[in-house]
C-alpha cells in the first residue's frame, strides 16, 4: 500500500512529508506506549499512536518507520514536524480513534509483521 | 593499525525531549558508513533505550561511542544513584520510572532487556550513590 492510500483511508491530512507519500509501506503497528514499540515491534513501516511528544519521532527514526499517523485528532507540535521531516517521515493526523483506524488499516492489506510471516 | 572512530556525546539530563539526539547521530554516521540496516537499528535501539534510562534515572551521563570495522563499542556513563539489584533491573517488566514518565511513553520496564537483547555483549557495573556504567558491543 502507497502512503497516500493510508491517508486516504483514514481520511488523515498530512502534515508533512508529501514527498514521500508514493513509498510503499506493507505492515503497521499501533500503540501509545514506545517502550514496546522499541521491545516487540520489528519492520512495521507505519506508527500509529495517539501519544505526542518528540520521542514518538524519535522512536520512528530508531525503528526505521516511515510514517506516523495520529489519531484521536492529536496535532504534533511544530518541533516535531521539524524533527520528521529531517528524519524523512511522513506525518498525518485523522479524527479516528485507534481501533477503528488500525482496523481499516488492517481490513485492507496492511498487516502486522506476525502475519507476514506466517504468510 | 587505524584506531576506532570515536564519538562523545553529554547526554542532558534535564531535558527529556532532547534524549535520543545521541543515538540519531550515531545512527546517521554508521550510514554513513556503510553498516548494514540491521546492525545500525540495533545500535540505535540499544544507545536510545540507554539515554532514555540516563535521562529518566540518573541526570543525564555520557555516551561515548567507538567504531570499529568489526564492531560497534557504547559506554555509557552516569553519576546516578546507581542500580541496587541488578538481576532485578534486568527483568522484563520492572520499572522504577516515574509516572511522568510512563505519561510520555516510557518506563515499562523493557529498557535494559531490551539492550542487551540488541547487543552480542552487555555489561553493567554500577556502585549505589555513585553511578552506573553500561557497556554494550555489537558485532558488526
Amino acid at each position: 500500500m502507497i502512503i497516500s492510500k493510508v491517508a486516504e483511508l483514514l481520511d488523515a491530512k498530512v502534515c508533512v512529508g508529501e514527498d514521500r507519500l508514493s513509498d510503499e509501506v506493507s505492515s503497521a503497528c499501533g500503540s501509545d506506549m514506545m517502550s514496546d514499540v522499541l521491545a516487540y515491534v520489528k519492520n512495521q513501516a507505519v506508527l500509529l499512536t495517539g501519544l505526542v511528544n518528540p520521542q514518538v519521532v524519535r522512536t520512528a527514526e530508531m525503528m526505521d518507520m516511515r510514517c506516523i499517523v495520529f489519531v484521536r485528532s492529536k496535532i504534533p507540535s511544530d518541533s516535531m514536524l521539524e524533527l520528521a521531516k529531517e528524519c524523512g517521515i511522513v506525518v498525518m493526523t485523522t479524527k479516528k480513534r485507534m481501533y477503528e483506524a488500525c482496523g481499516i488499516l488492517y481490513s485492507n492489506g496492511l498487516v502486522s509483521l506476525e502475519k507476514e510471516e506466517e504468510e | 593499525m587505524e584506531g576506532p572512530v570515536k564519538f562523545v556525546y553529554e547526554v542532558d539530563g534535564e531535558n527529556f525531549t532532547s534524549a535520543g539526539e545521541a543515538s540519531i547521530s550515531i545512527k546517521k554516521n554508521l550510514r554513513l558508513l556503510g553498516y548494514n540496516p540491521n546492525i545500525i537499528r540495533r545500535v540505535a535501539i540499544a544507545m536510545y533505550e540507554g539515554e532514555i534510562n540516563m535521562v529518566i534515572h540518573a541526570g543525564g551521563g555520557r555516551a561515548t561511542v567507538y567504531i570499529y570495522p568489526d564492531r560497534v563499542e557504547m559506554i555509557l556513563e552516569d553519576n546516578g544513584p546507581g542500580i541496587a539489584d541488578i538481576e532485578l533491573a534486568m527483568s522484563e517488566g520492572y520499572s522504577t520510572a516515574p509516572d511522568k514518565i510512563r505519561n510520555l511513553g516510557f518506563g515499562a520496564g523493557m529498557g535494559l532487556p531490551n539492550m542487551k537483547k540488541n547487543t552480542d555483549e552487555m555489561k553493567i557495573e554500577s556502585v549505589l550513590g555513585k553511578g552506573t556504567t553500561i557497556t554494550m558491543i555489537v558485532k558488526t
